[in-house]
């Protein structure tokens, strides 16, 4: 189970962080979710959204690792053709 | 979507095949634990990228399943009460009970309402004072932080008009029972990327080590779940039973710390029945101290009930991996997407419901062994 | 794997001891399919029902007419891109043109509850008004009915609607061929979108609109072209995935589409990702399939492509022999699985 959702905060609201809330920007759709267990977010993060509460903040540079991983895997390939 | 469109990249998916299919060089039987990675890699087909070696089970990771049914009887009885409005997850409205489920319920006139947040029904308790507003907290260590919060929020607000049906359950216990059971066949786990983002992944050591079974935090987009699959059938290739975490991009090793922090504030480790399963150990949460005045089954005096299941549902063999819906004699005949014998059948992500949609139909060009 | 896994996702609702009827019977799933077969249709049985098509087709004379009913129970009452006054005219004209006629009358029942306020009652009738002016028919007949608070919506509304049928073809589920064309209107997904939005409070950037319009104009010119148009099914409640499932049932042959070619916009397909919805089932109210031989597919494609109503139209797959009463769509990364028929209504899930 744990349908989550990345999104991107564009306001963030409230002092007391038990009740802060932002709007996250969901690929055109704007909601509203609490971000208490994100204490250190700031406007312009990715995070991730479970039943209207952030779980947690994107890391880009671990987001784009698997791709780096298929590149080299390309890599390899194509210079295994070429050594054929 | 950003994080979510490259994720499900078709040439990036087939790449990881390959990979998989290179890799492979006997059969494997891994289980994915989570209810929204079966519903992935039926979305996505992905199963049929993978080389016949490779055998997913799907696990019990999905709270529709494995709520106990004494937990939907109570439900069902405090939901038709007049004076409560009684909010749930869209995925709990048809589970049946031992006769009717909540949207029967709601037919007859209770209060039953969809949300999409346990914030949601606590801002029903506060714009209906002369209710009663219950939600129906269910899910995995997920869904605990924002159930949790709910019932902080009401503390602190001193509402004193909202409840929680507690239904909550934990993985790592599941995955002992599943192992350590005589029968089993999992050789290695996915584990539930967003259960991993809230916990951590600390508490699968000891249990890859234990069981000497690999378990790969997975995501729930194609790529992620390709991935999983490759690093998993990777470490059994080699021999290996560790702990990996692909799903790097969410999930770290601690977890996410003040999220803990809320759920041992407000909840505390109890027993639990899995429907299908039975009784696990310190596998369930319940609320504690003064959160205990939110306890819905306090609140409303239900006592403890024991329910007999029908002996013809194998859901608990299935939802462990030890047999395949087709295994079941009833499956298809007595026991369909519309007459349910059991949890599994009732769930878009139970195993019996997905087998169901494709018995009896023969697709052309399909992948044939 | 040892046996192929092809699974359909929607989660099933247990039918067998309802004894009283529920939300997810009026759904446009199998229950609703079921509820008509086993309760309401048998009781009427006669010749016209048997298509089981949007409009029936009859001669009176010698002249053909088409004759639809539908009810409009829609919550809220107003929402972005129309209201019930819109739905209650557009999507009685469109089942006429779903039989290829031209609609010219309609007949207009209102169900009123007290306490509804009359300035309303004002706004959706000018709202009938101008969207009667713009699909070019008339309401010339009708009734109005109160009842007690509490027992409806604010209003109920149904419509009657006829139509002249002025074209030899038979278009209906049963003239479908294997390798027909499959054509697909327009983006889908919006008007479902756009009521849940307002229900779970979900803004967008751009707002979603219910994509509620008139078809009849856009299907006179593909009869006028000389298109050979088998059948046409307009989507409402269940979606494509629906009305897909019962022609492929009806016609009794296989349907195969490309999950690539259905188009669905941007805010819609994140709505639908956040609420846990699959854009297939969703509802519209001014899309529609058409089933044509393949080689009036391009010509087809290029006349609806010229009109507003349709202008993002596409061949999203084609019929066949083998599968019959199935709907397979091959997915973005190549696999492919049977799209099902919804059980019940499609719930926002949290799995």
């Amino acid at each position: 189970m744990c349908l989550a959702i990345p999104g991107k905060v564009i306001s963030i609201a409230g002092d007391d962080p038990v009740f802060r809330m932002g709007m996250i920007d969901f690929g055109g759709v704007i909601k509203e979710v609490n971000l208490c267990y994100v204490p250190e977010v700031k406007l312009g993060d990715y995070v991730i959204i479970h039943v209207g509460f952030a779980l947690n903040i994107i890391d880009e540079d671990e987001a784009q690792k698997v791709f780096g991983y298929l590149r080299e895997m390309e890599e390899l390939g194509n210079a295994a053709g070429e050594a054929n | 979507m950003k994080f979510v469109d490259e994720y499900r990249d078709a040439k990036a998916a087939r790449e990881l095949a390959t990979c998989i299919k290179a890799v492979v060089t006997r059969p494997w039987t891994i289980m994915e634990i989570c209810g929204g990675q079966t519903h992935a890699i039926v979305r996505f087909g992905i199963d049929e990228l993978l080389p016949p070696e490779i055998t997913l089970v799907h696990g019990p990771g999905c709270p529709v399943c494995v709520t106990a049914v004494e937990l939907i009887e109570k439900a069902i009885e405090i939901a038709s009460k007049p004076d409560v409005i009684f909010c749930s997850f869209g995925d709990m409205l048809r589970v049946p009970g031992l006769h009717r489920d909540l949207l029967a319920v709601k037919a007859a006139g209770g209060d039953v309402r969809i949300v999409y947040s346990p914030l949601d029904a606590l801002k029903l308790a506060t714009e209906n004072h002369d209710k009663q507003v219950v939600f129906f907290a269910v899910g995995f260590e997920t869904t605990a932080p924002a159930n949790g919060m709910a019932a902080y929020q009401a503390l602190r607000l001193g509402i004193r008009n909202f409840f929680l049906l507690v239904s909550h359950v934990l993985v790592p216990p599941a995955m002992e029972a599943i192992l350590g059971s005589p029968h089993n066949q999992v050789q290695g786990f996915l584990a539930a990327g967003h259960v991993c983002t809230v916990m951590g992944y600390h508490e699968y050591e000891s249990i890859a080590a234990k069981y000497k079974t690999p378990i790969v935090v997975t995501g729930f987009e194609p790529v992620d779940i390709l991935q999983g699959i490759l690093m998993c059938v990777t470490q059994l290739e080699q021999g290996r039973c560790e702990v990996e975490n692909p799903y790097s991009r969410v999930v770290t090793r601690e977890g996410n710390l003040p999220a803990q922090k809320l759920m041992k504030e407000v909840f505390e480790v109890v027993g639990r029945k899995w429907r299908g399963i039975g009784e696990i150990n310190n596998s369930g949460l319940a609320l504690r101290g003064e959160y205990r005045q939110y306890d819905a089954e306090l609140r409303f005096g239900l006592a403890n009930r024991k329910i007999e299941e029908s002996a013809e549902c194998i859901s608990g063999l299935i939802l462990q991996g030890i047999k395949k819906p087709h295994d079941c004699p009833a499956f298809g005949t007595r026991c369909s997407p519309e007459h349910p014998l059991g949890a599994t059948m009732v769930s878009s992500e139970g195993a019996c419901a997905a087998y169901h949609r494709y018995r009896g139909a023969t697709v052309s060009g399909r992948r044939a062994g | 794997m040892a046996d192929d896994k092809n699974f359909a996702l929607s989660c099933p609702t247990p039918v067998a001891n309802y004894e009283q009827i529920l939300l997810a019977h009026g759904g446009g799933g199998k229950l609703m399919h079921q509820l008509l077969e086993s309760v309401i249709l048998p009781p009427l049985d006669n010749v016209h029902l048997q298509p089981r098509h949007d409009a029936s087709v009859f001669v009176v004379g010698n002249q053909k007419l088409a004759f639809t009913t539908d009810s409009y129970v829609v919550s809220p009452l107003f929402f972005a891109g129309g209201d019930i006054g819109t739905l209650a005219i557009n999507g009685t004209v469109n089942d006429l043109a779903m039989a290829g006629a031209r609609p010219l009358y309609l007949s207009l029942g209102l169900i009123l509850e007290e306490g509804l306020p009359v300035e309303t009652l004002s706004r959706i009738m000018d709202s009938i008004k101008e969207t009667a002016a713009e699909a070019d028919v008339q309401i010339i007949t009708g009734d109005t009915k109160v009842v007690d608070r509490g027992k409806g919506d604010g209003i109920f509304i149904n419509t009657a609607g006829i139509g002249v049928v002025e074209h030899g073809l038979n278009i209906a589920p049963g003239s479908v061929q294997p390798g027909d064309a499959i054509i697909l209107s327009g983006d889908i997904g919006r008007h479902g979108i756009a009521i849940m939005a307002q229900r779970a409070g979900l803004q967008f950037e751009t707002t979603i609109e219910s994509d509620c319009a008139p078809l009849h104009t856009v299907v006179q010119k593909l009869l006028a072209a000389g298109i050979d148009v088998h059948c046409l099914r307009d989507l409402t409640r269940g979606g494509l995935a629906s009305a897909l499932n019962e022609i492929a049932r009806q016609a009794r042959l296989g349907i195969h589409i490309a999950e690539t070619a259905i188009a669905v916009c941007e805010p819609v397909r994140s709505a639908c990702e956040l609420l846990g919805l699959d854009p297939l089932y969703v509802a519209n109210e001014g899309r529609f399939v058409a089933f044509v031989p393949k080689n009036d597919a391009e010509r087809a494609l290029a006349i609806l492509n010229k009109e507003l109503v349709s202008q993002a139209s596409a061949v999203i797959g084609s019929t066949t022999v083998t599968d019959a009463g199935l709907v397979l769509m091959t997915g973005t990364i190549g696999s492919t699985r049977i799209v099902d028929m919804l059980s019940g209504e499609q719930l926002p899930r949290i799995c």
